[in-house]
């Protein structure tokens, strides 16, 4: 017999193992979900602390920058003796204005570097409303100097500091809508596939009513119904609303589908049996079964409700302008004139579509771990 | 039995029917006031005069102090007699501005549904006989993008493509010689000449989704017995197939009517606003935004009939073809 000492961590089976960690194990197994998983993270944390990774305020409208062109950040400084050393830089950009058109212009500057420094001090801003902050995470190394990395728009306003703002409206509605969408699909899918029978049938048509529908005709008579002097706030929540109404639909069959199965499996018989009440069965035997499938169909509606979102304001039904998100971006870029001039105006529709995927394949991932004991057909 | 099948589908539509316009109804009264108010405001804005007798007469020709029920009893007979009312912005009959638009909505859906098809048959049959070659990969990357990119961003791309690359506007269904013109055969032609690019623009995300769902489907059947069996009696791999699974996978596409038509019906209303295309959306969006309720309820009640109508034919078709669904 060897008597090789083994690290009883390392001694984990299957039949040791937790329902959580064999999804988990079953979760990391998929590497692109991973990989989103990280992304997605990465989002939601730039969106929380927006003010403290915006290097400038969103809002700051400066004439002198309409339409500046980004600039690359470089990290490499070389002086003119030909040394070097790693510091941050952009350069600097001179506004010109045709003698004849008196169109104006930027061109390269050749002779000003602008240093930036991370975690440099900025003007202080209270971060997410609650405690102030002095230093943020890029900066000019010379308070009042402007830099734009991902180019200015029409009012000269710093793309990068917007783009950041809209993660957080952007991120957030997907995750309050579907928090909603979440209360509606339980409570309707619990009902429908609990109890069965005439109630099941009436939820069932209701649900396939909605799926019948064409969601943007009857979100913009919706979003076109509010009033147009709602506050920010007031509206944002009423749009969340708004498309929860639509989306609750695709949770409730998940959860129909998921009661109805496990209502006939042997543990819920023999909590029955052992004369659990009711609601002891549901809350205690069900639900924690249904978790993972319910978690993972919400990582799948998020992404629906951003891009619901970002059409809707787009079309300048959803989010009004002093509210920042990524379809409000967008709107910018609807006219061919703008988007000719300045192409860095589509890079909120990348963010869209970096959110959007990340967060599809993190909900492929979670589906797939989601039932850890299924035999894994991909 | 077929024949009992339709004909429960179709009463099963009425019902539905009525909900679409009972909502398309709730949805024009949901602003804060009444037409009357909106089209007073919209008469004062232009320095018209404000005839109040005239107000009267619409109030009372619309019921519009009738409770909902009855104002709804007004409109749906109208419609059914083909009445939608009357567009203030407009100034003229609903009726008149929204048939030449259904119509071309009607014919962007139908190409998109036929691209659709086009391109999610072969690339999904391809993908999963060849599961995990390069051109897998190569369509299941498209695929992703293509569901996680909004319809109207790609619009933009392309919009932006053609103008800095090609020098050349892409948005419209008509040239300009053929923009009022009367309906011919240049027209029509003219008409398919422009169509493509929404039809790409709005195919992508629905042939991204087909496809997918062709390869899943594919993918169980390959490996069942009965192909191992035919395949051992010597048929060629193409008729074998073409023959057998393909058959079986093919379900999905009969059912796309119906799950893709409210979405291309939906995604066709921004597109069509960014490509500026002569269909119901834009009109829909500009009725919305200027409170011309009859017009934007003629719109929303006609669409959504559309999908409904969509759901019924794909139920039909797919009872025609998979006697399964018809012995339910």
């Amino acid at each position: 017999m060897s008597v090789a000492v083994t690290d009883p961590r390392e001694h984990r089976t299957a039949e040791q193992a937790s329902q959580w960690k064999l999804m988990w194990w079953a979760f990391r197994r998929h590497r692109l979900a991973r990989w989103s998983l990280y992304i997605v993270v990465a989002l939601y944390a730039i969106g929380a602390l927006a003010e403290f990774f915006s290097p400038f305020d969103p809002d700051a409208a400066s004439a002198r920058d309409v339409f500046h062109p980004p600039q690359a950040i470089n990290f490499i400084d070389t002086a003119p003796d030909g040394s070097w050393t790693i510091r941050p830089w952009v350069q600097g950009h001179r506004l010109v204005r045709d003698r004849f058109t008196l169109e104006q212009s930027f061109v390269v500057d050749p002779n000003r570097k602008i240093y930036l420094s991370f975690f440099g001090k900025a003007e202080p801003v209270k971060l997410a409303g609650l405690f102030t902050i002095e230093r943020r995470f890029l900066t000019a190394a010379e308070q009042g100097e402007r830099f734009f990395l991902f180019g200015a728009d029409r009012l000269g306003r710093d793309m990068l500091s917007r783009v950041i703002h809209g993660t957080r409206i952007s991120l957030s509605i997907g995750l309050v809508g579907v928090a909603m969408s979440l209360v509606l699909g339980l409570l309707l899918g619990g009902i429908s596939g609990y109890y069965g029978g005439t109630v099941d049938m009436a939820i069932q048509r209701v649900i396939e009513f909605i799926l019948s529908l064409p969601t943007i005709p009857i979100w913009l008579g919706l979003t076109a119904a509010l009033p147009q002097d709602w506050s920010p706030l007031t509206r944002y929540f009423a749009i969340t609303i708004i498309l929860s109404l639509v989306t609750w639909t695709e949770l409730a069959r998940v959860v129909r589908g998921r009661f109805l199965a496990l209502r006939g499996e042997d543990f819920v018989t023999a909590a029955r049996l052992d004369g659990c009440s009711q609601a002891r069965i549901i809350f205690r035997h069900m639900l924690p079964s249904l978790a993972s499938h319910v978690i993972a169909s919400i990582t799948l509606a998020v992404p629906l409700m951003i891009l619901a979102e970002t059409s809707l304001s787009f079309l300048g039904l959803g989010l009004q302008p002093p509210t920042i998100s990524w379809g409000v971006l967008l709107k910018e870029a609807q006219n061919i004139r703008s988007i000719a001039q300045a192409p860095w105006l589509f890079i909120p529709g990348g963010a869209v579509c970096l959110a959007v995927l990340a967060l599809n394949f993190l909900g492929d991932g979670l589906r797939d771990a989601a039932d850890p004991y299924a035999q894994d057909g991909r | 039995m077929l024949l009992a099948f339709i004909v429960r589908r179709i009463l099963w539509t009425v019902p539905f029917l009525i909900a679409v316009s009972l909502v398309s109804f709730a949805l024009i009264q949901a602003p804060p006031g009444d037409y009357l108010t909106s089209f007073a405001a919209t008469l004062a804005a232009s320095g018209d005069e404000v005839d109040q007798g005239r107000l009267e007469a619409l109030r009372e020709r619309y019921g519009l102090d009738q409770p909902f029920l009855v104002q709804y009893w007004r409109w749906i007979s109208g419609v059914l007699q083909g009445d939608f009312g009357i567009s203030f912005e407009w100034q003229q009959p609903v009726a008149n501005l929204i048939w030449e638009r259904m119509g071309l909505s009607v014919c962007l859906a139908l190409g998109t549904l036929l691209f659709t098809w086009a391109v999610a048959f072969p690339v999904g049959i391809y993908s999963a006989v060849r599961k995990y070659s390069i051109g897998d990969y190569v369509a299941t990357t498209f695929g992703f993008i293509g569901l996680a990119t909004p319809n109207f961003l790609i619009a933009l791309v392309l919009m932006y493509i053609g103008v800095i690359y090609f020098g050349s506007d892409v948005s419209g269904l008509f040239s300009e010689e053929y923009q009022n013109a009367p309906w011919s055969w240049g027209k029509v032609l003219d008409l398919l000449a422009h169509l493509w690019i929404p039809v790409i623009i709005l195919g992508t995300s629905s042939s991204a989704s087909l496809i997918r769902i062709m390869r899943a489907n594919l993918l169980d059947e390959l490996h069942k017995p009965y192909v191992v069996t035919a395949r051992a009696k010597g048929l060629s791999e193409f008729t074998l197939l073409m023959r057998y699974p393909v058959r079986l996978a093919l379900n999905p596409f009969v059912s796309t009517i119906g799950w893709a038509f409210p979405q291309l019906i939906s995604g066709a209303v921004i597109t069509a606003f960014v490509l500026s295309l002569p269909t119901s959306g834009p009109l829909l969006l500009q009725a919305l935004l200027a409170q011309d309720m009859y017009l934007a309820g003629a719109f929303i009640l006609l669409l959504c009939s559309l999908t409904v109508v969509g759901m019924l034919v794909s139920d039909i078709l797919l009872a025609l073809i998979d006697p399964r669904v018809r012995y339910q």
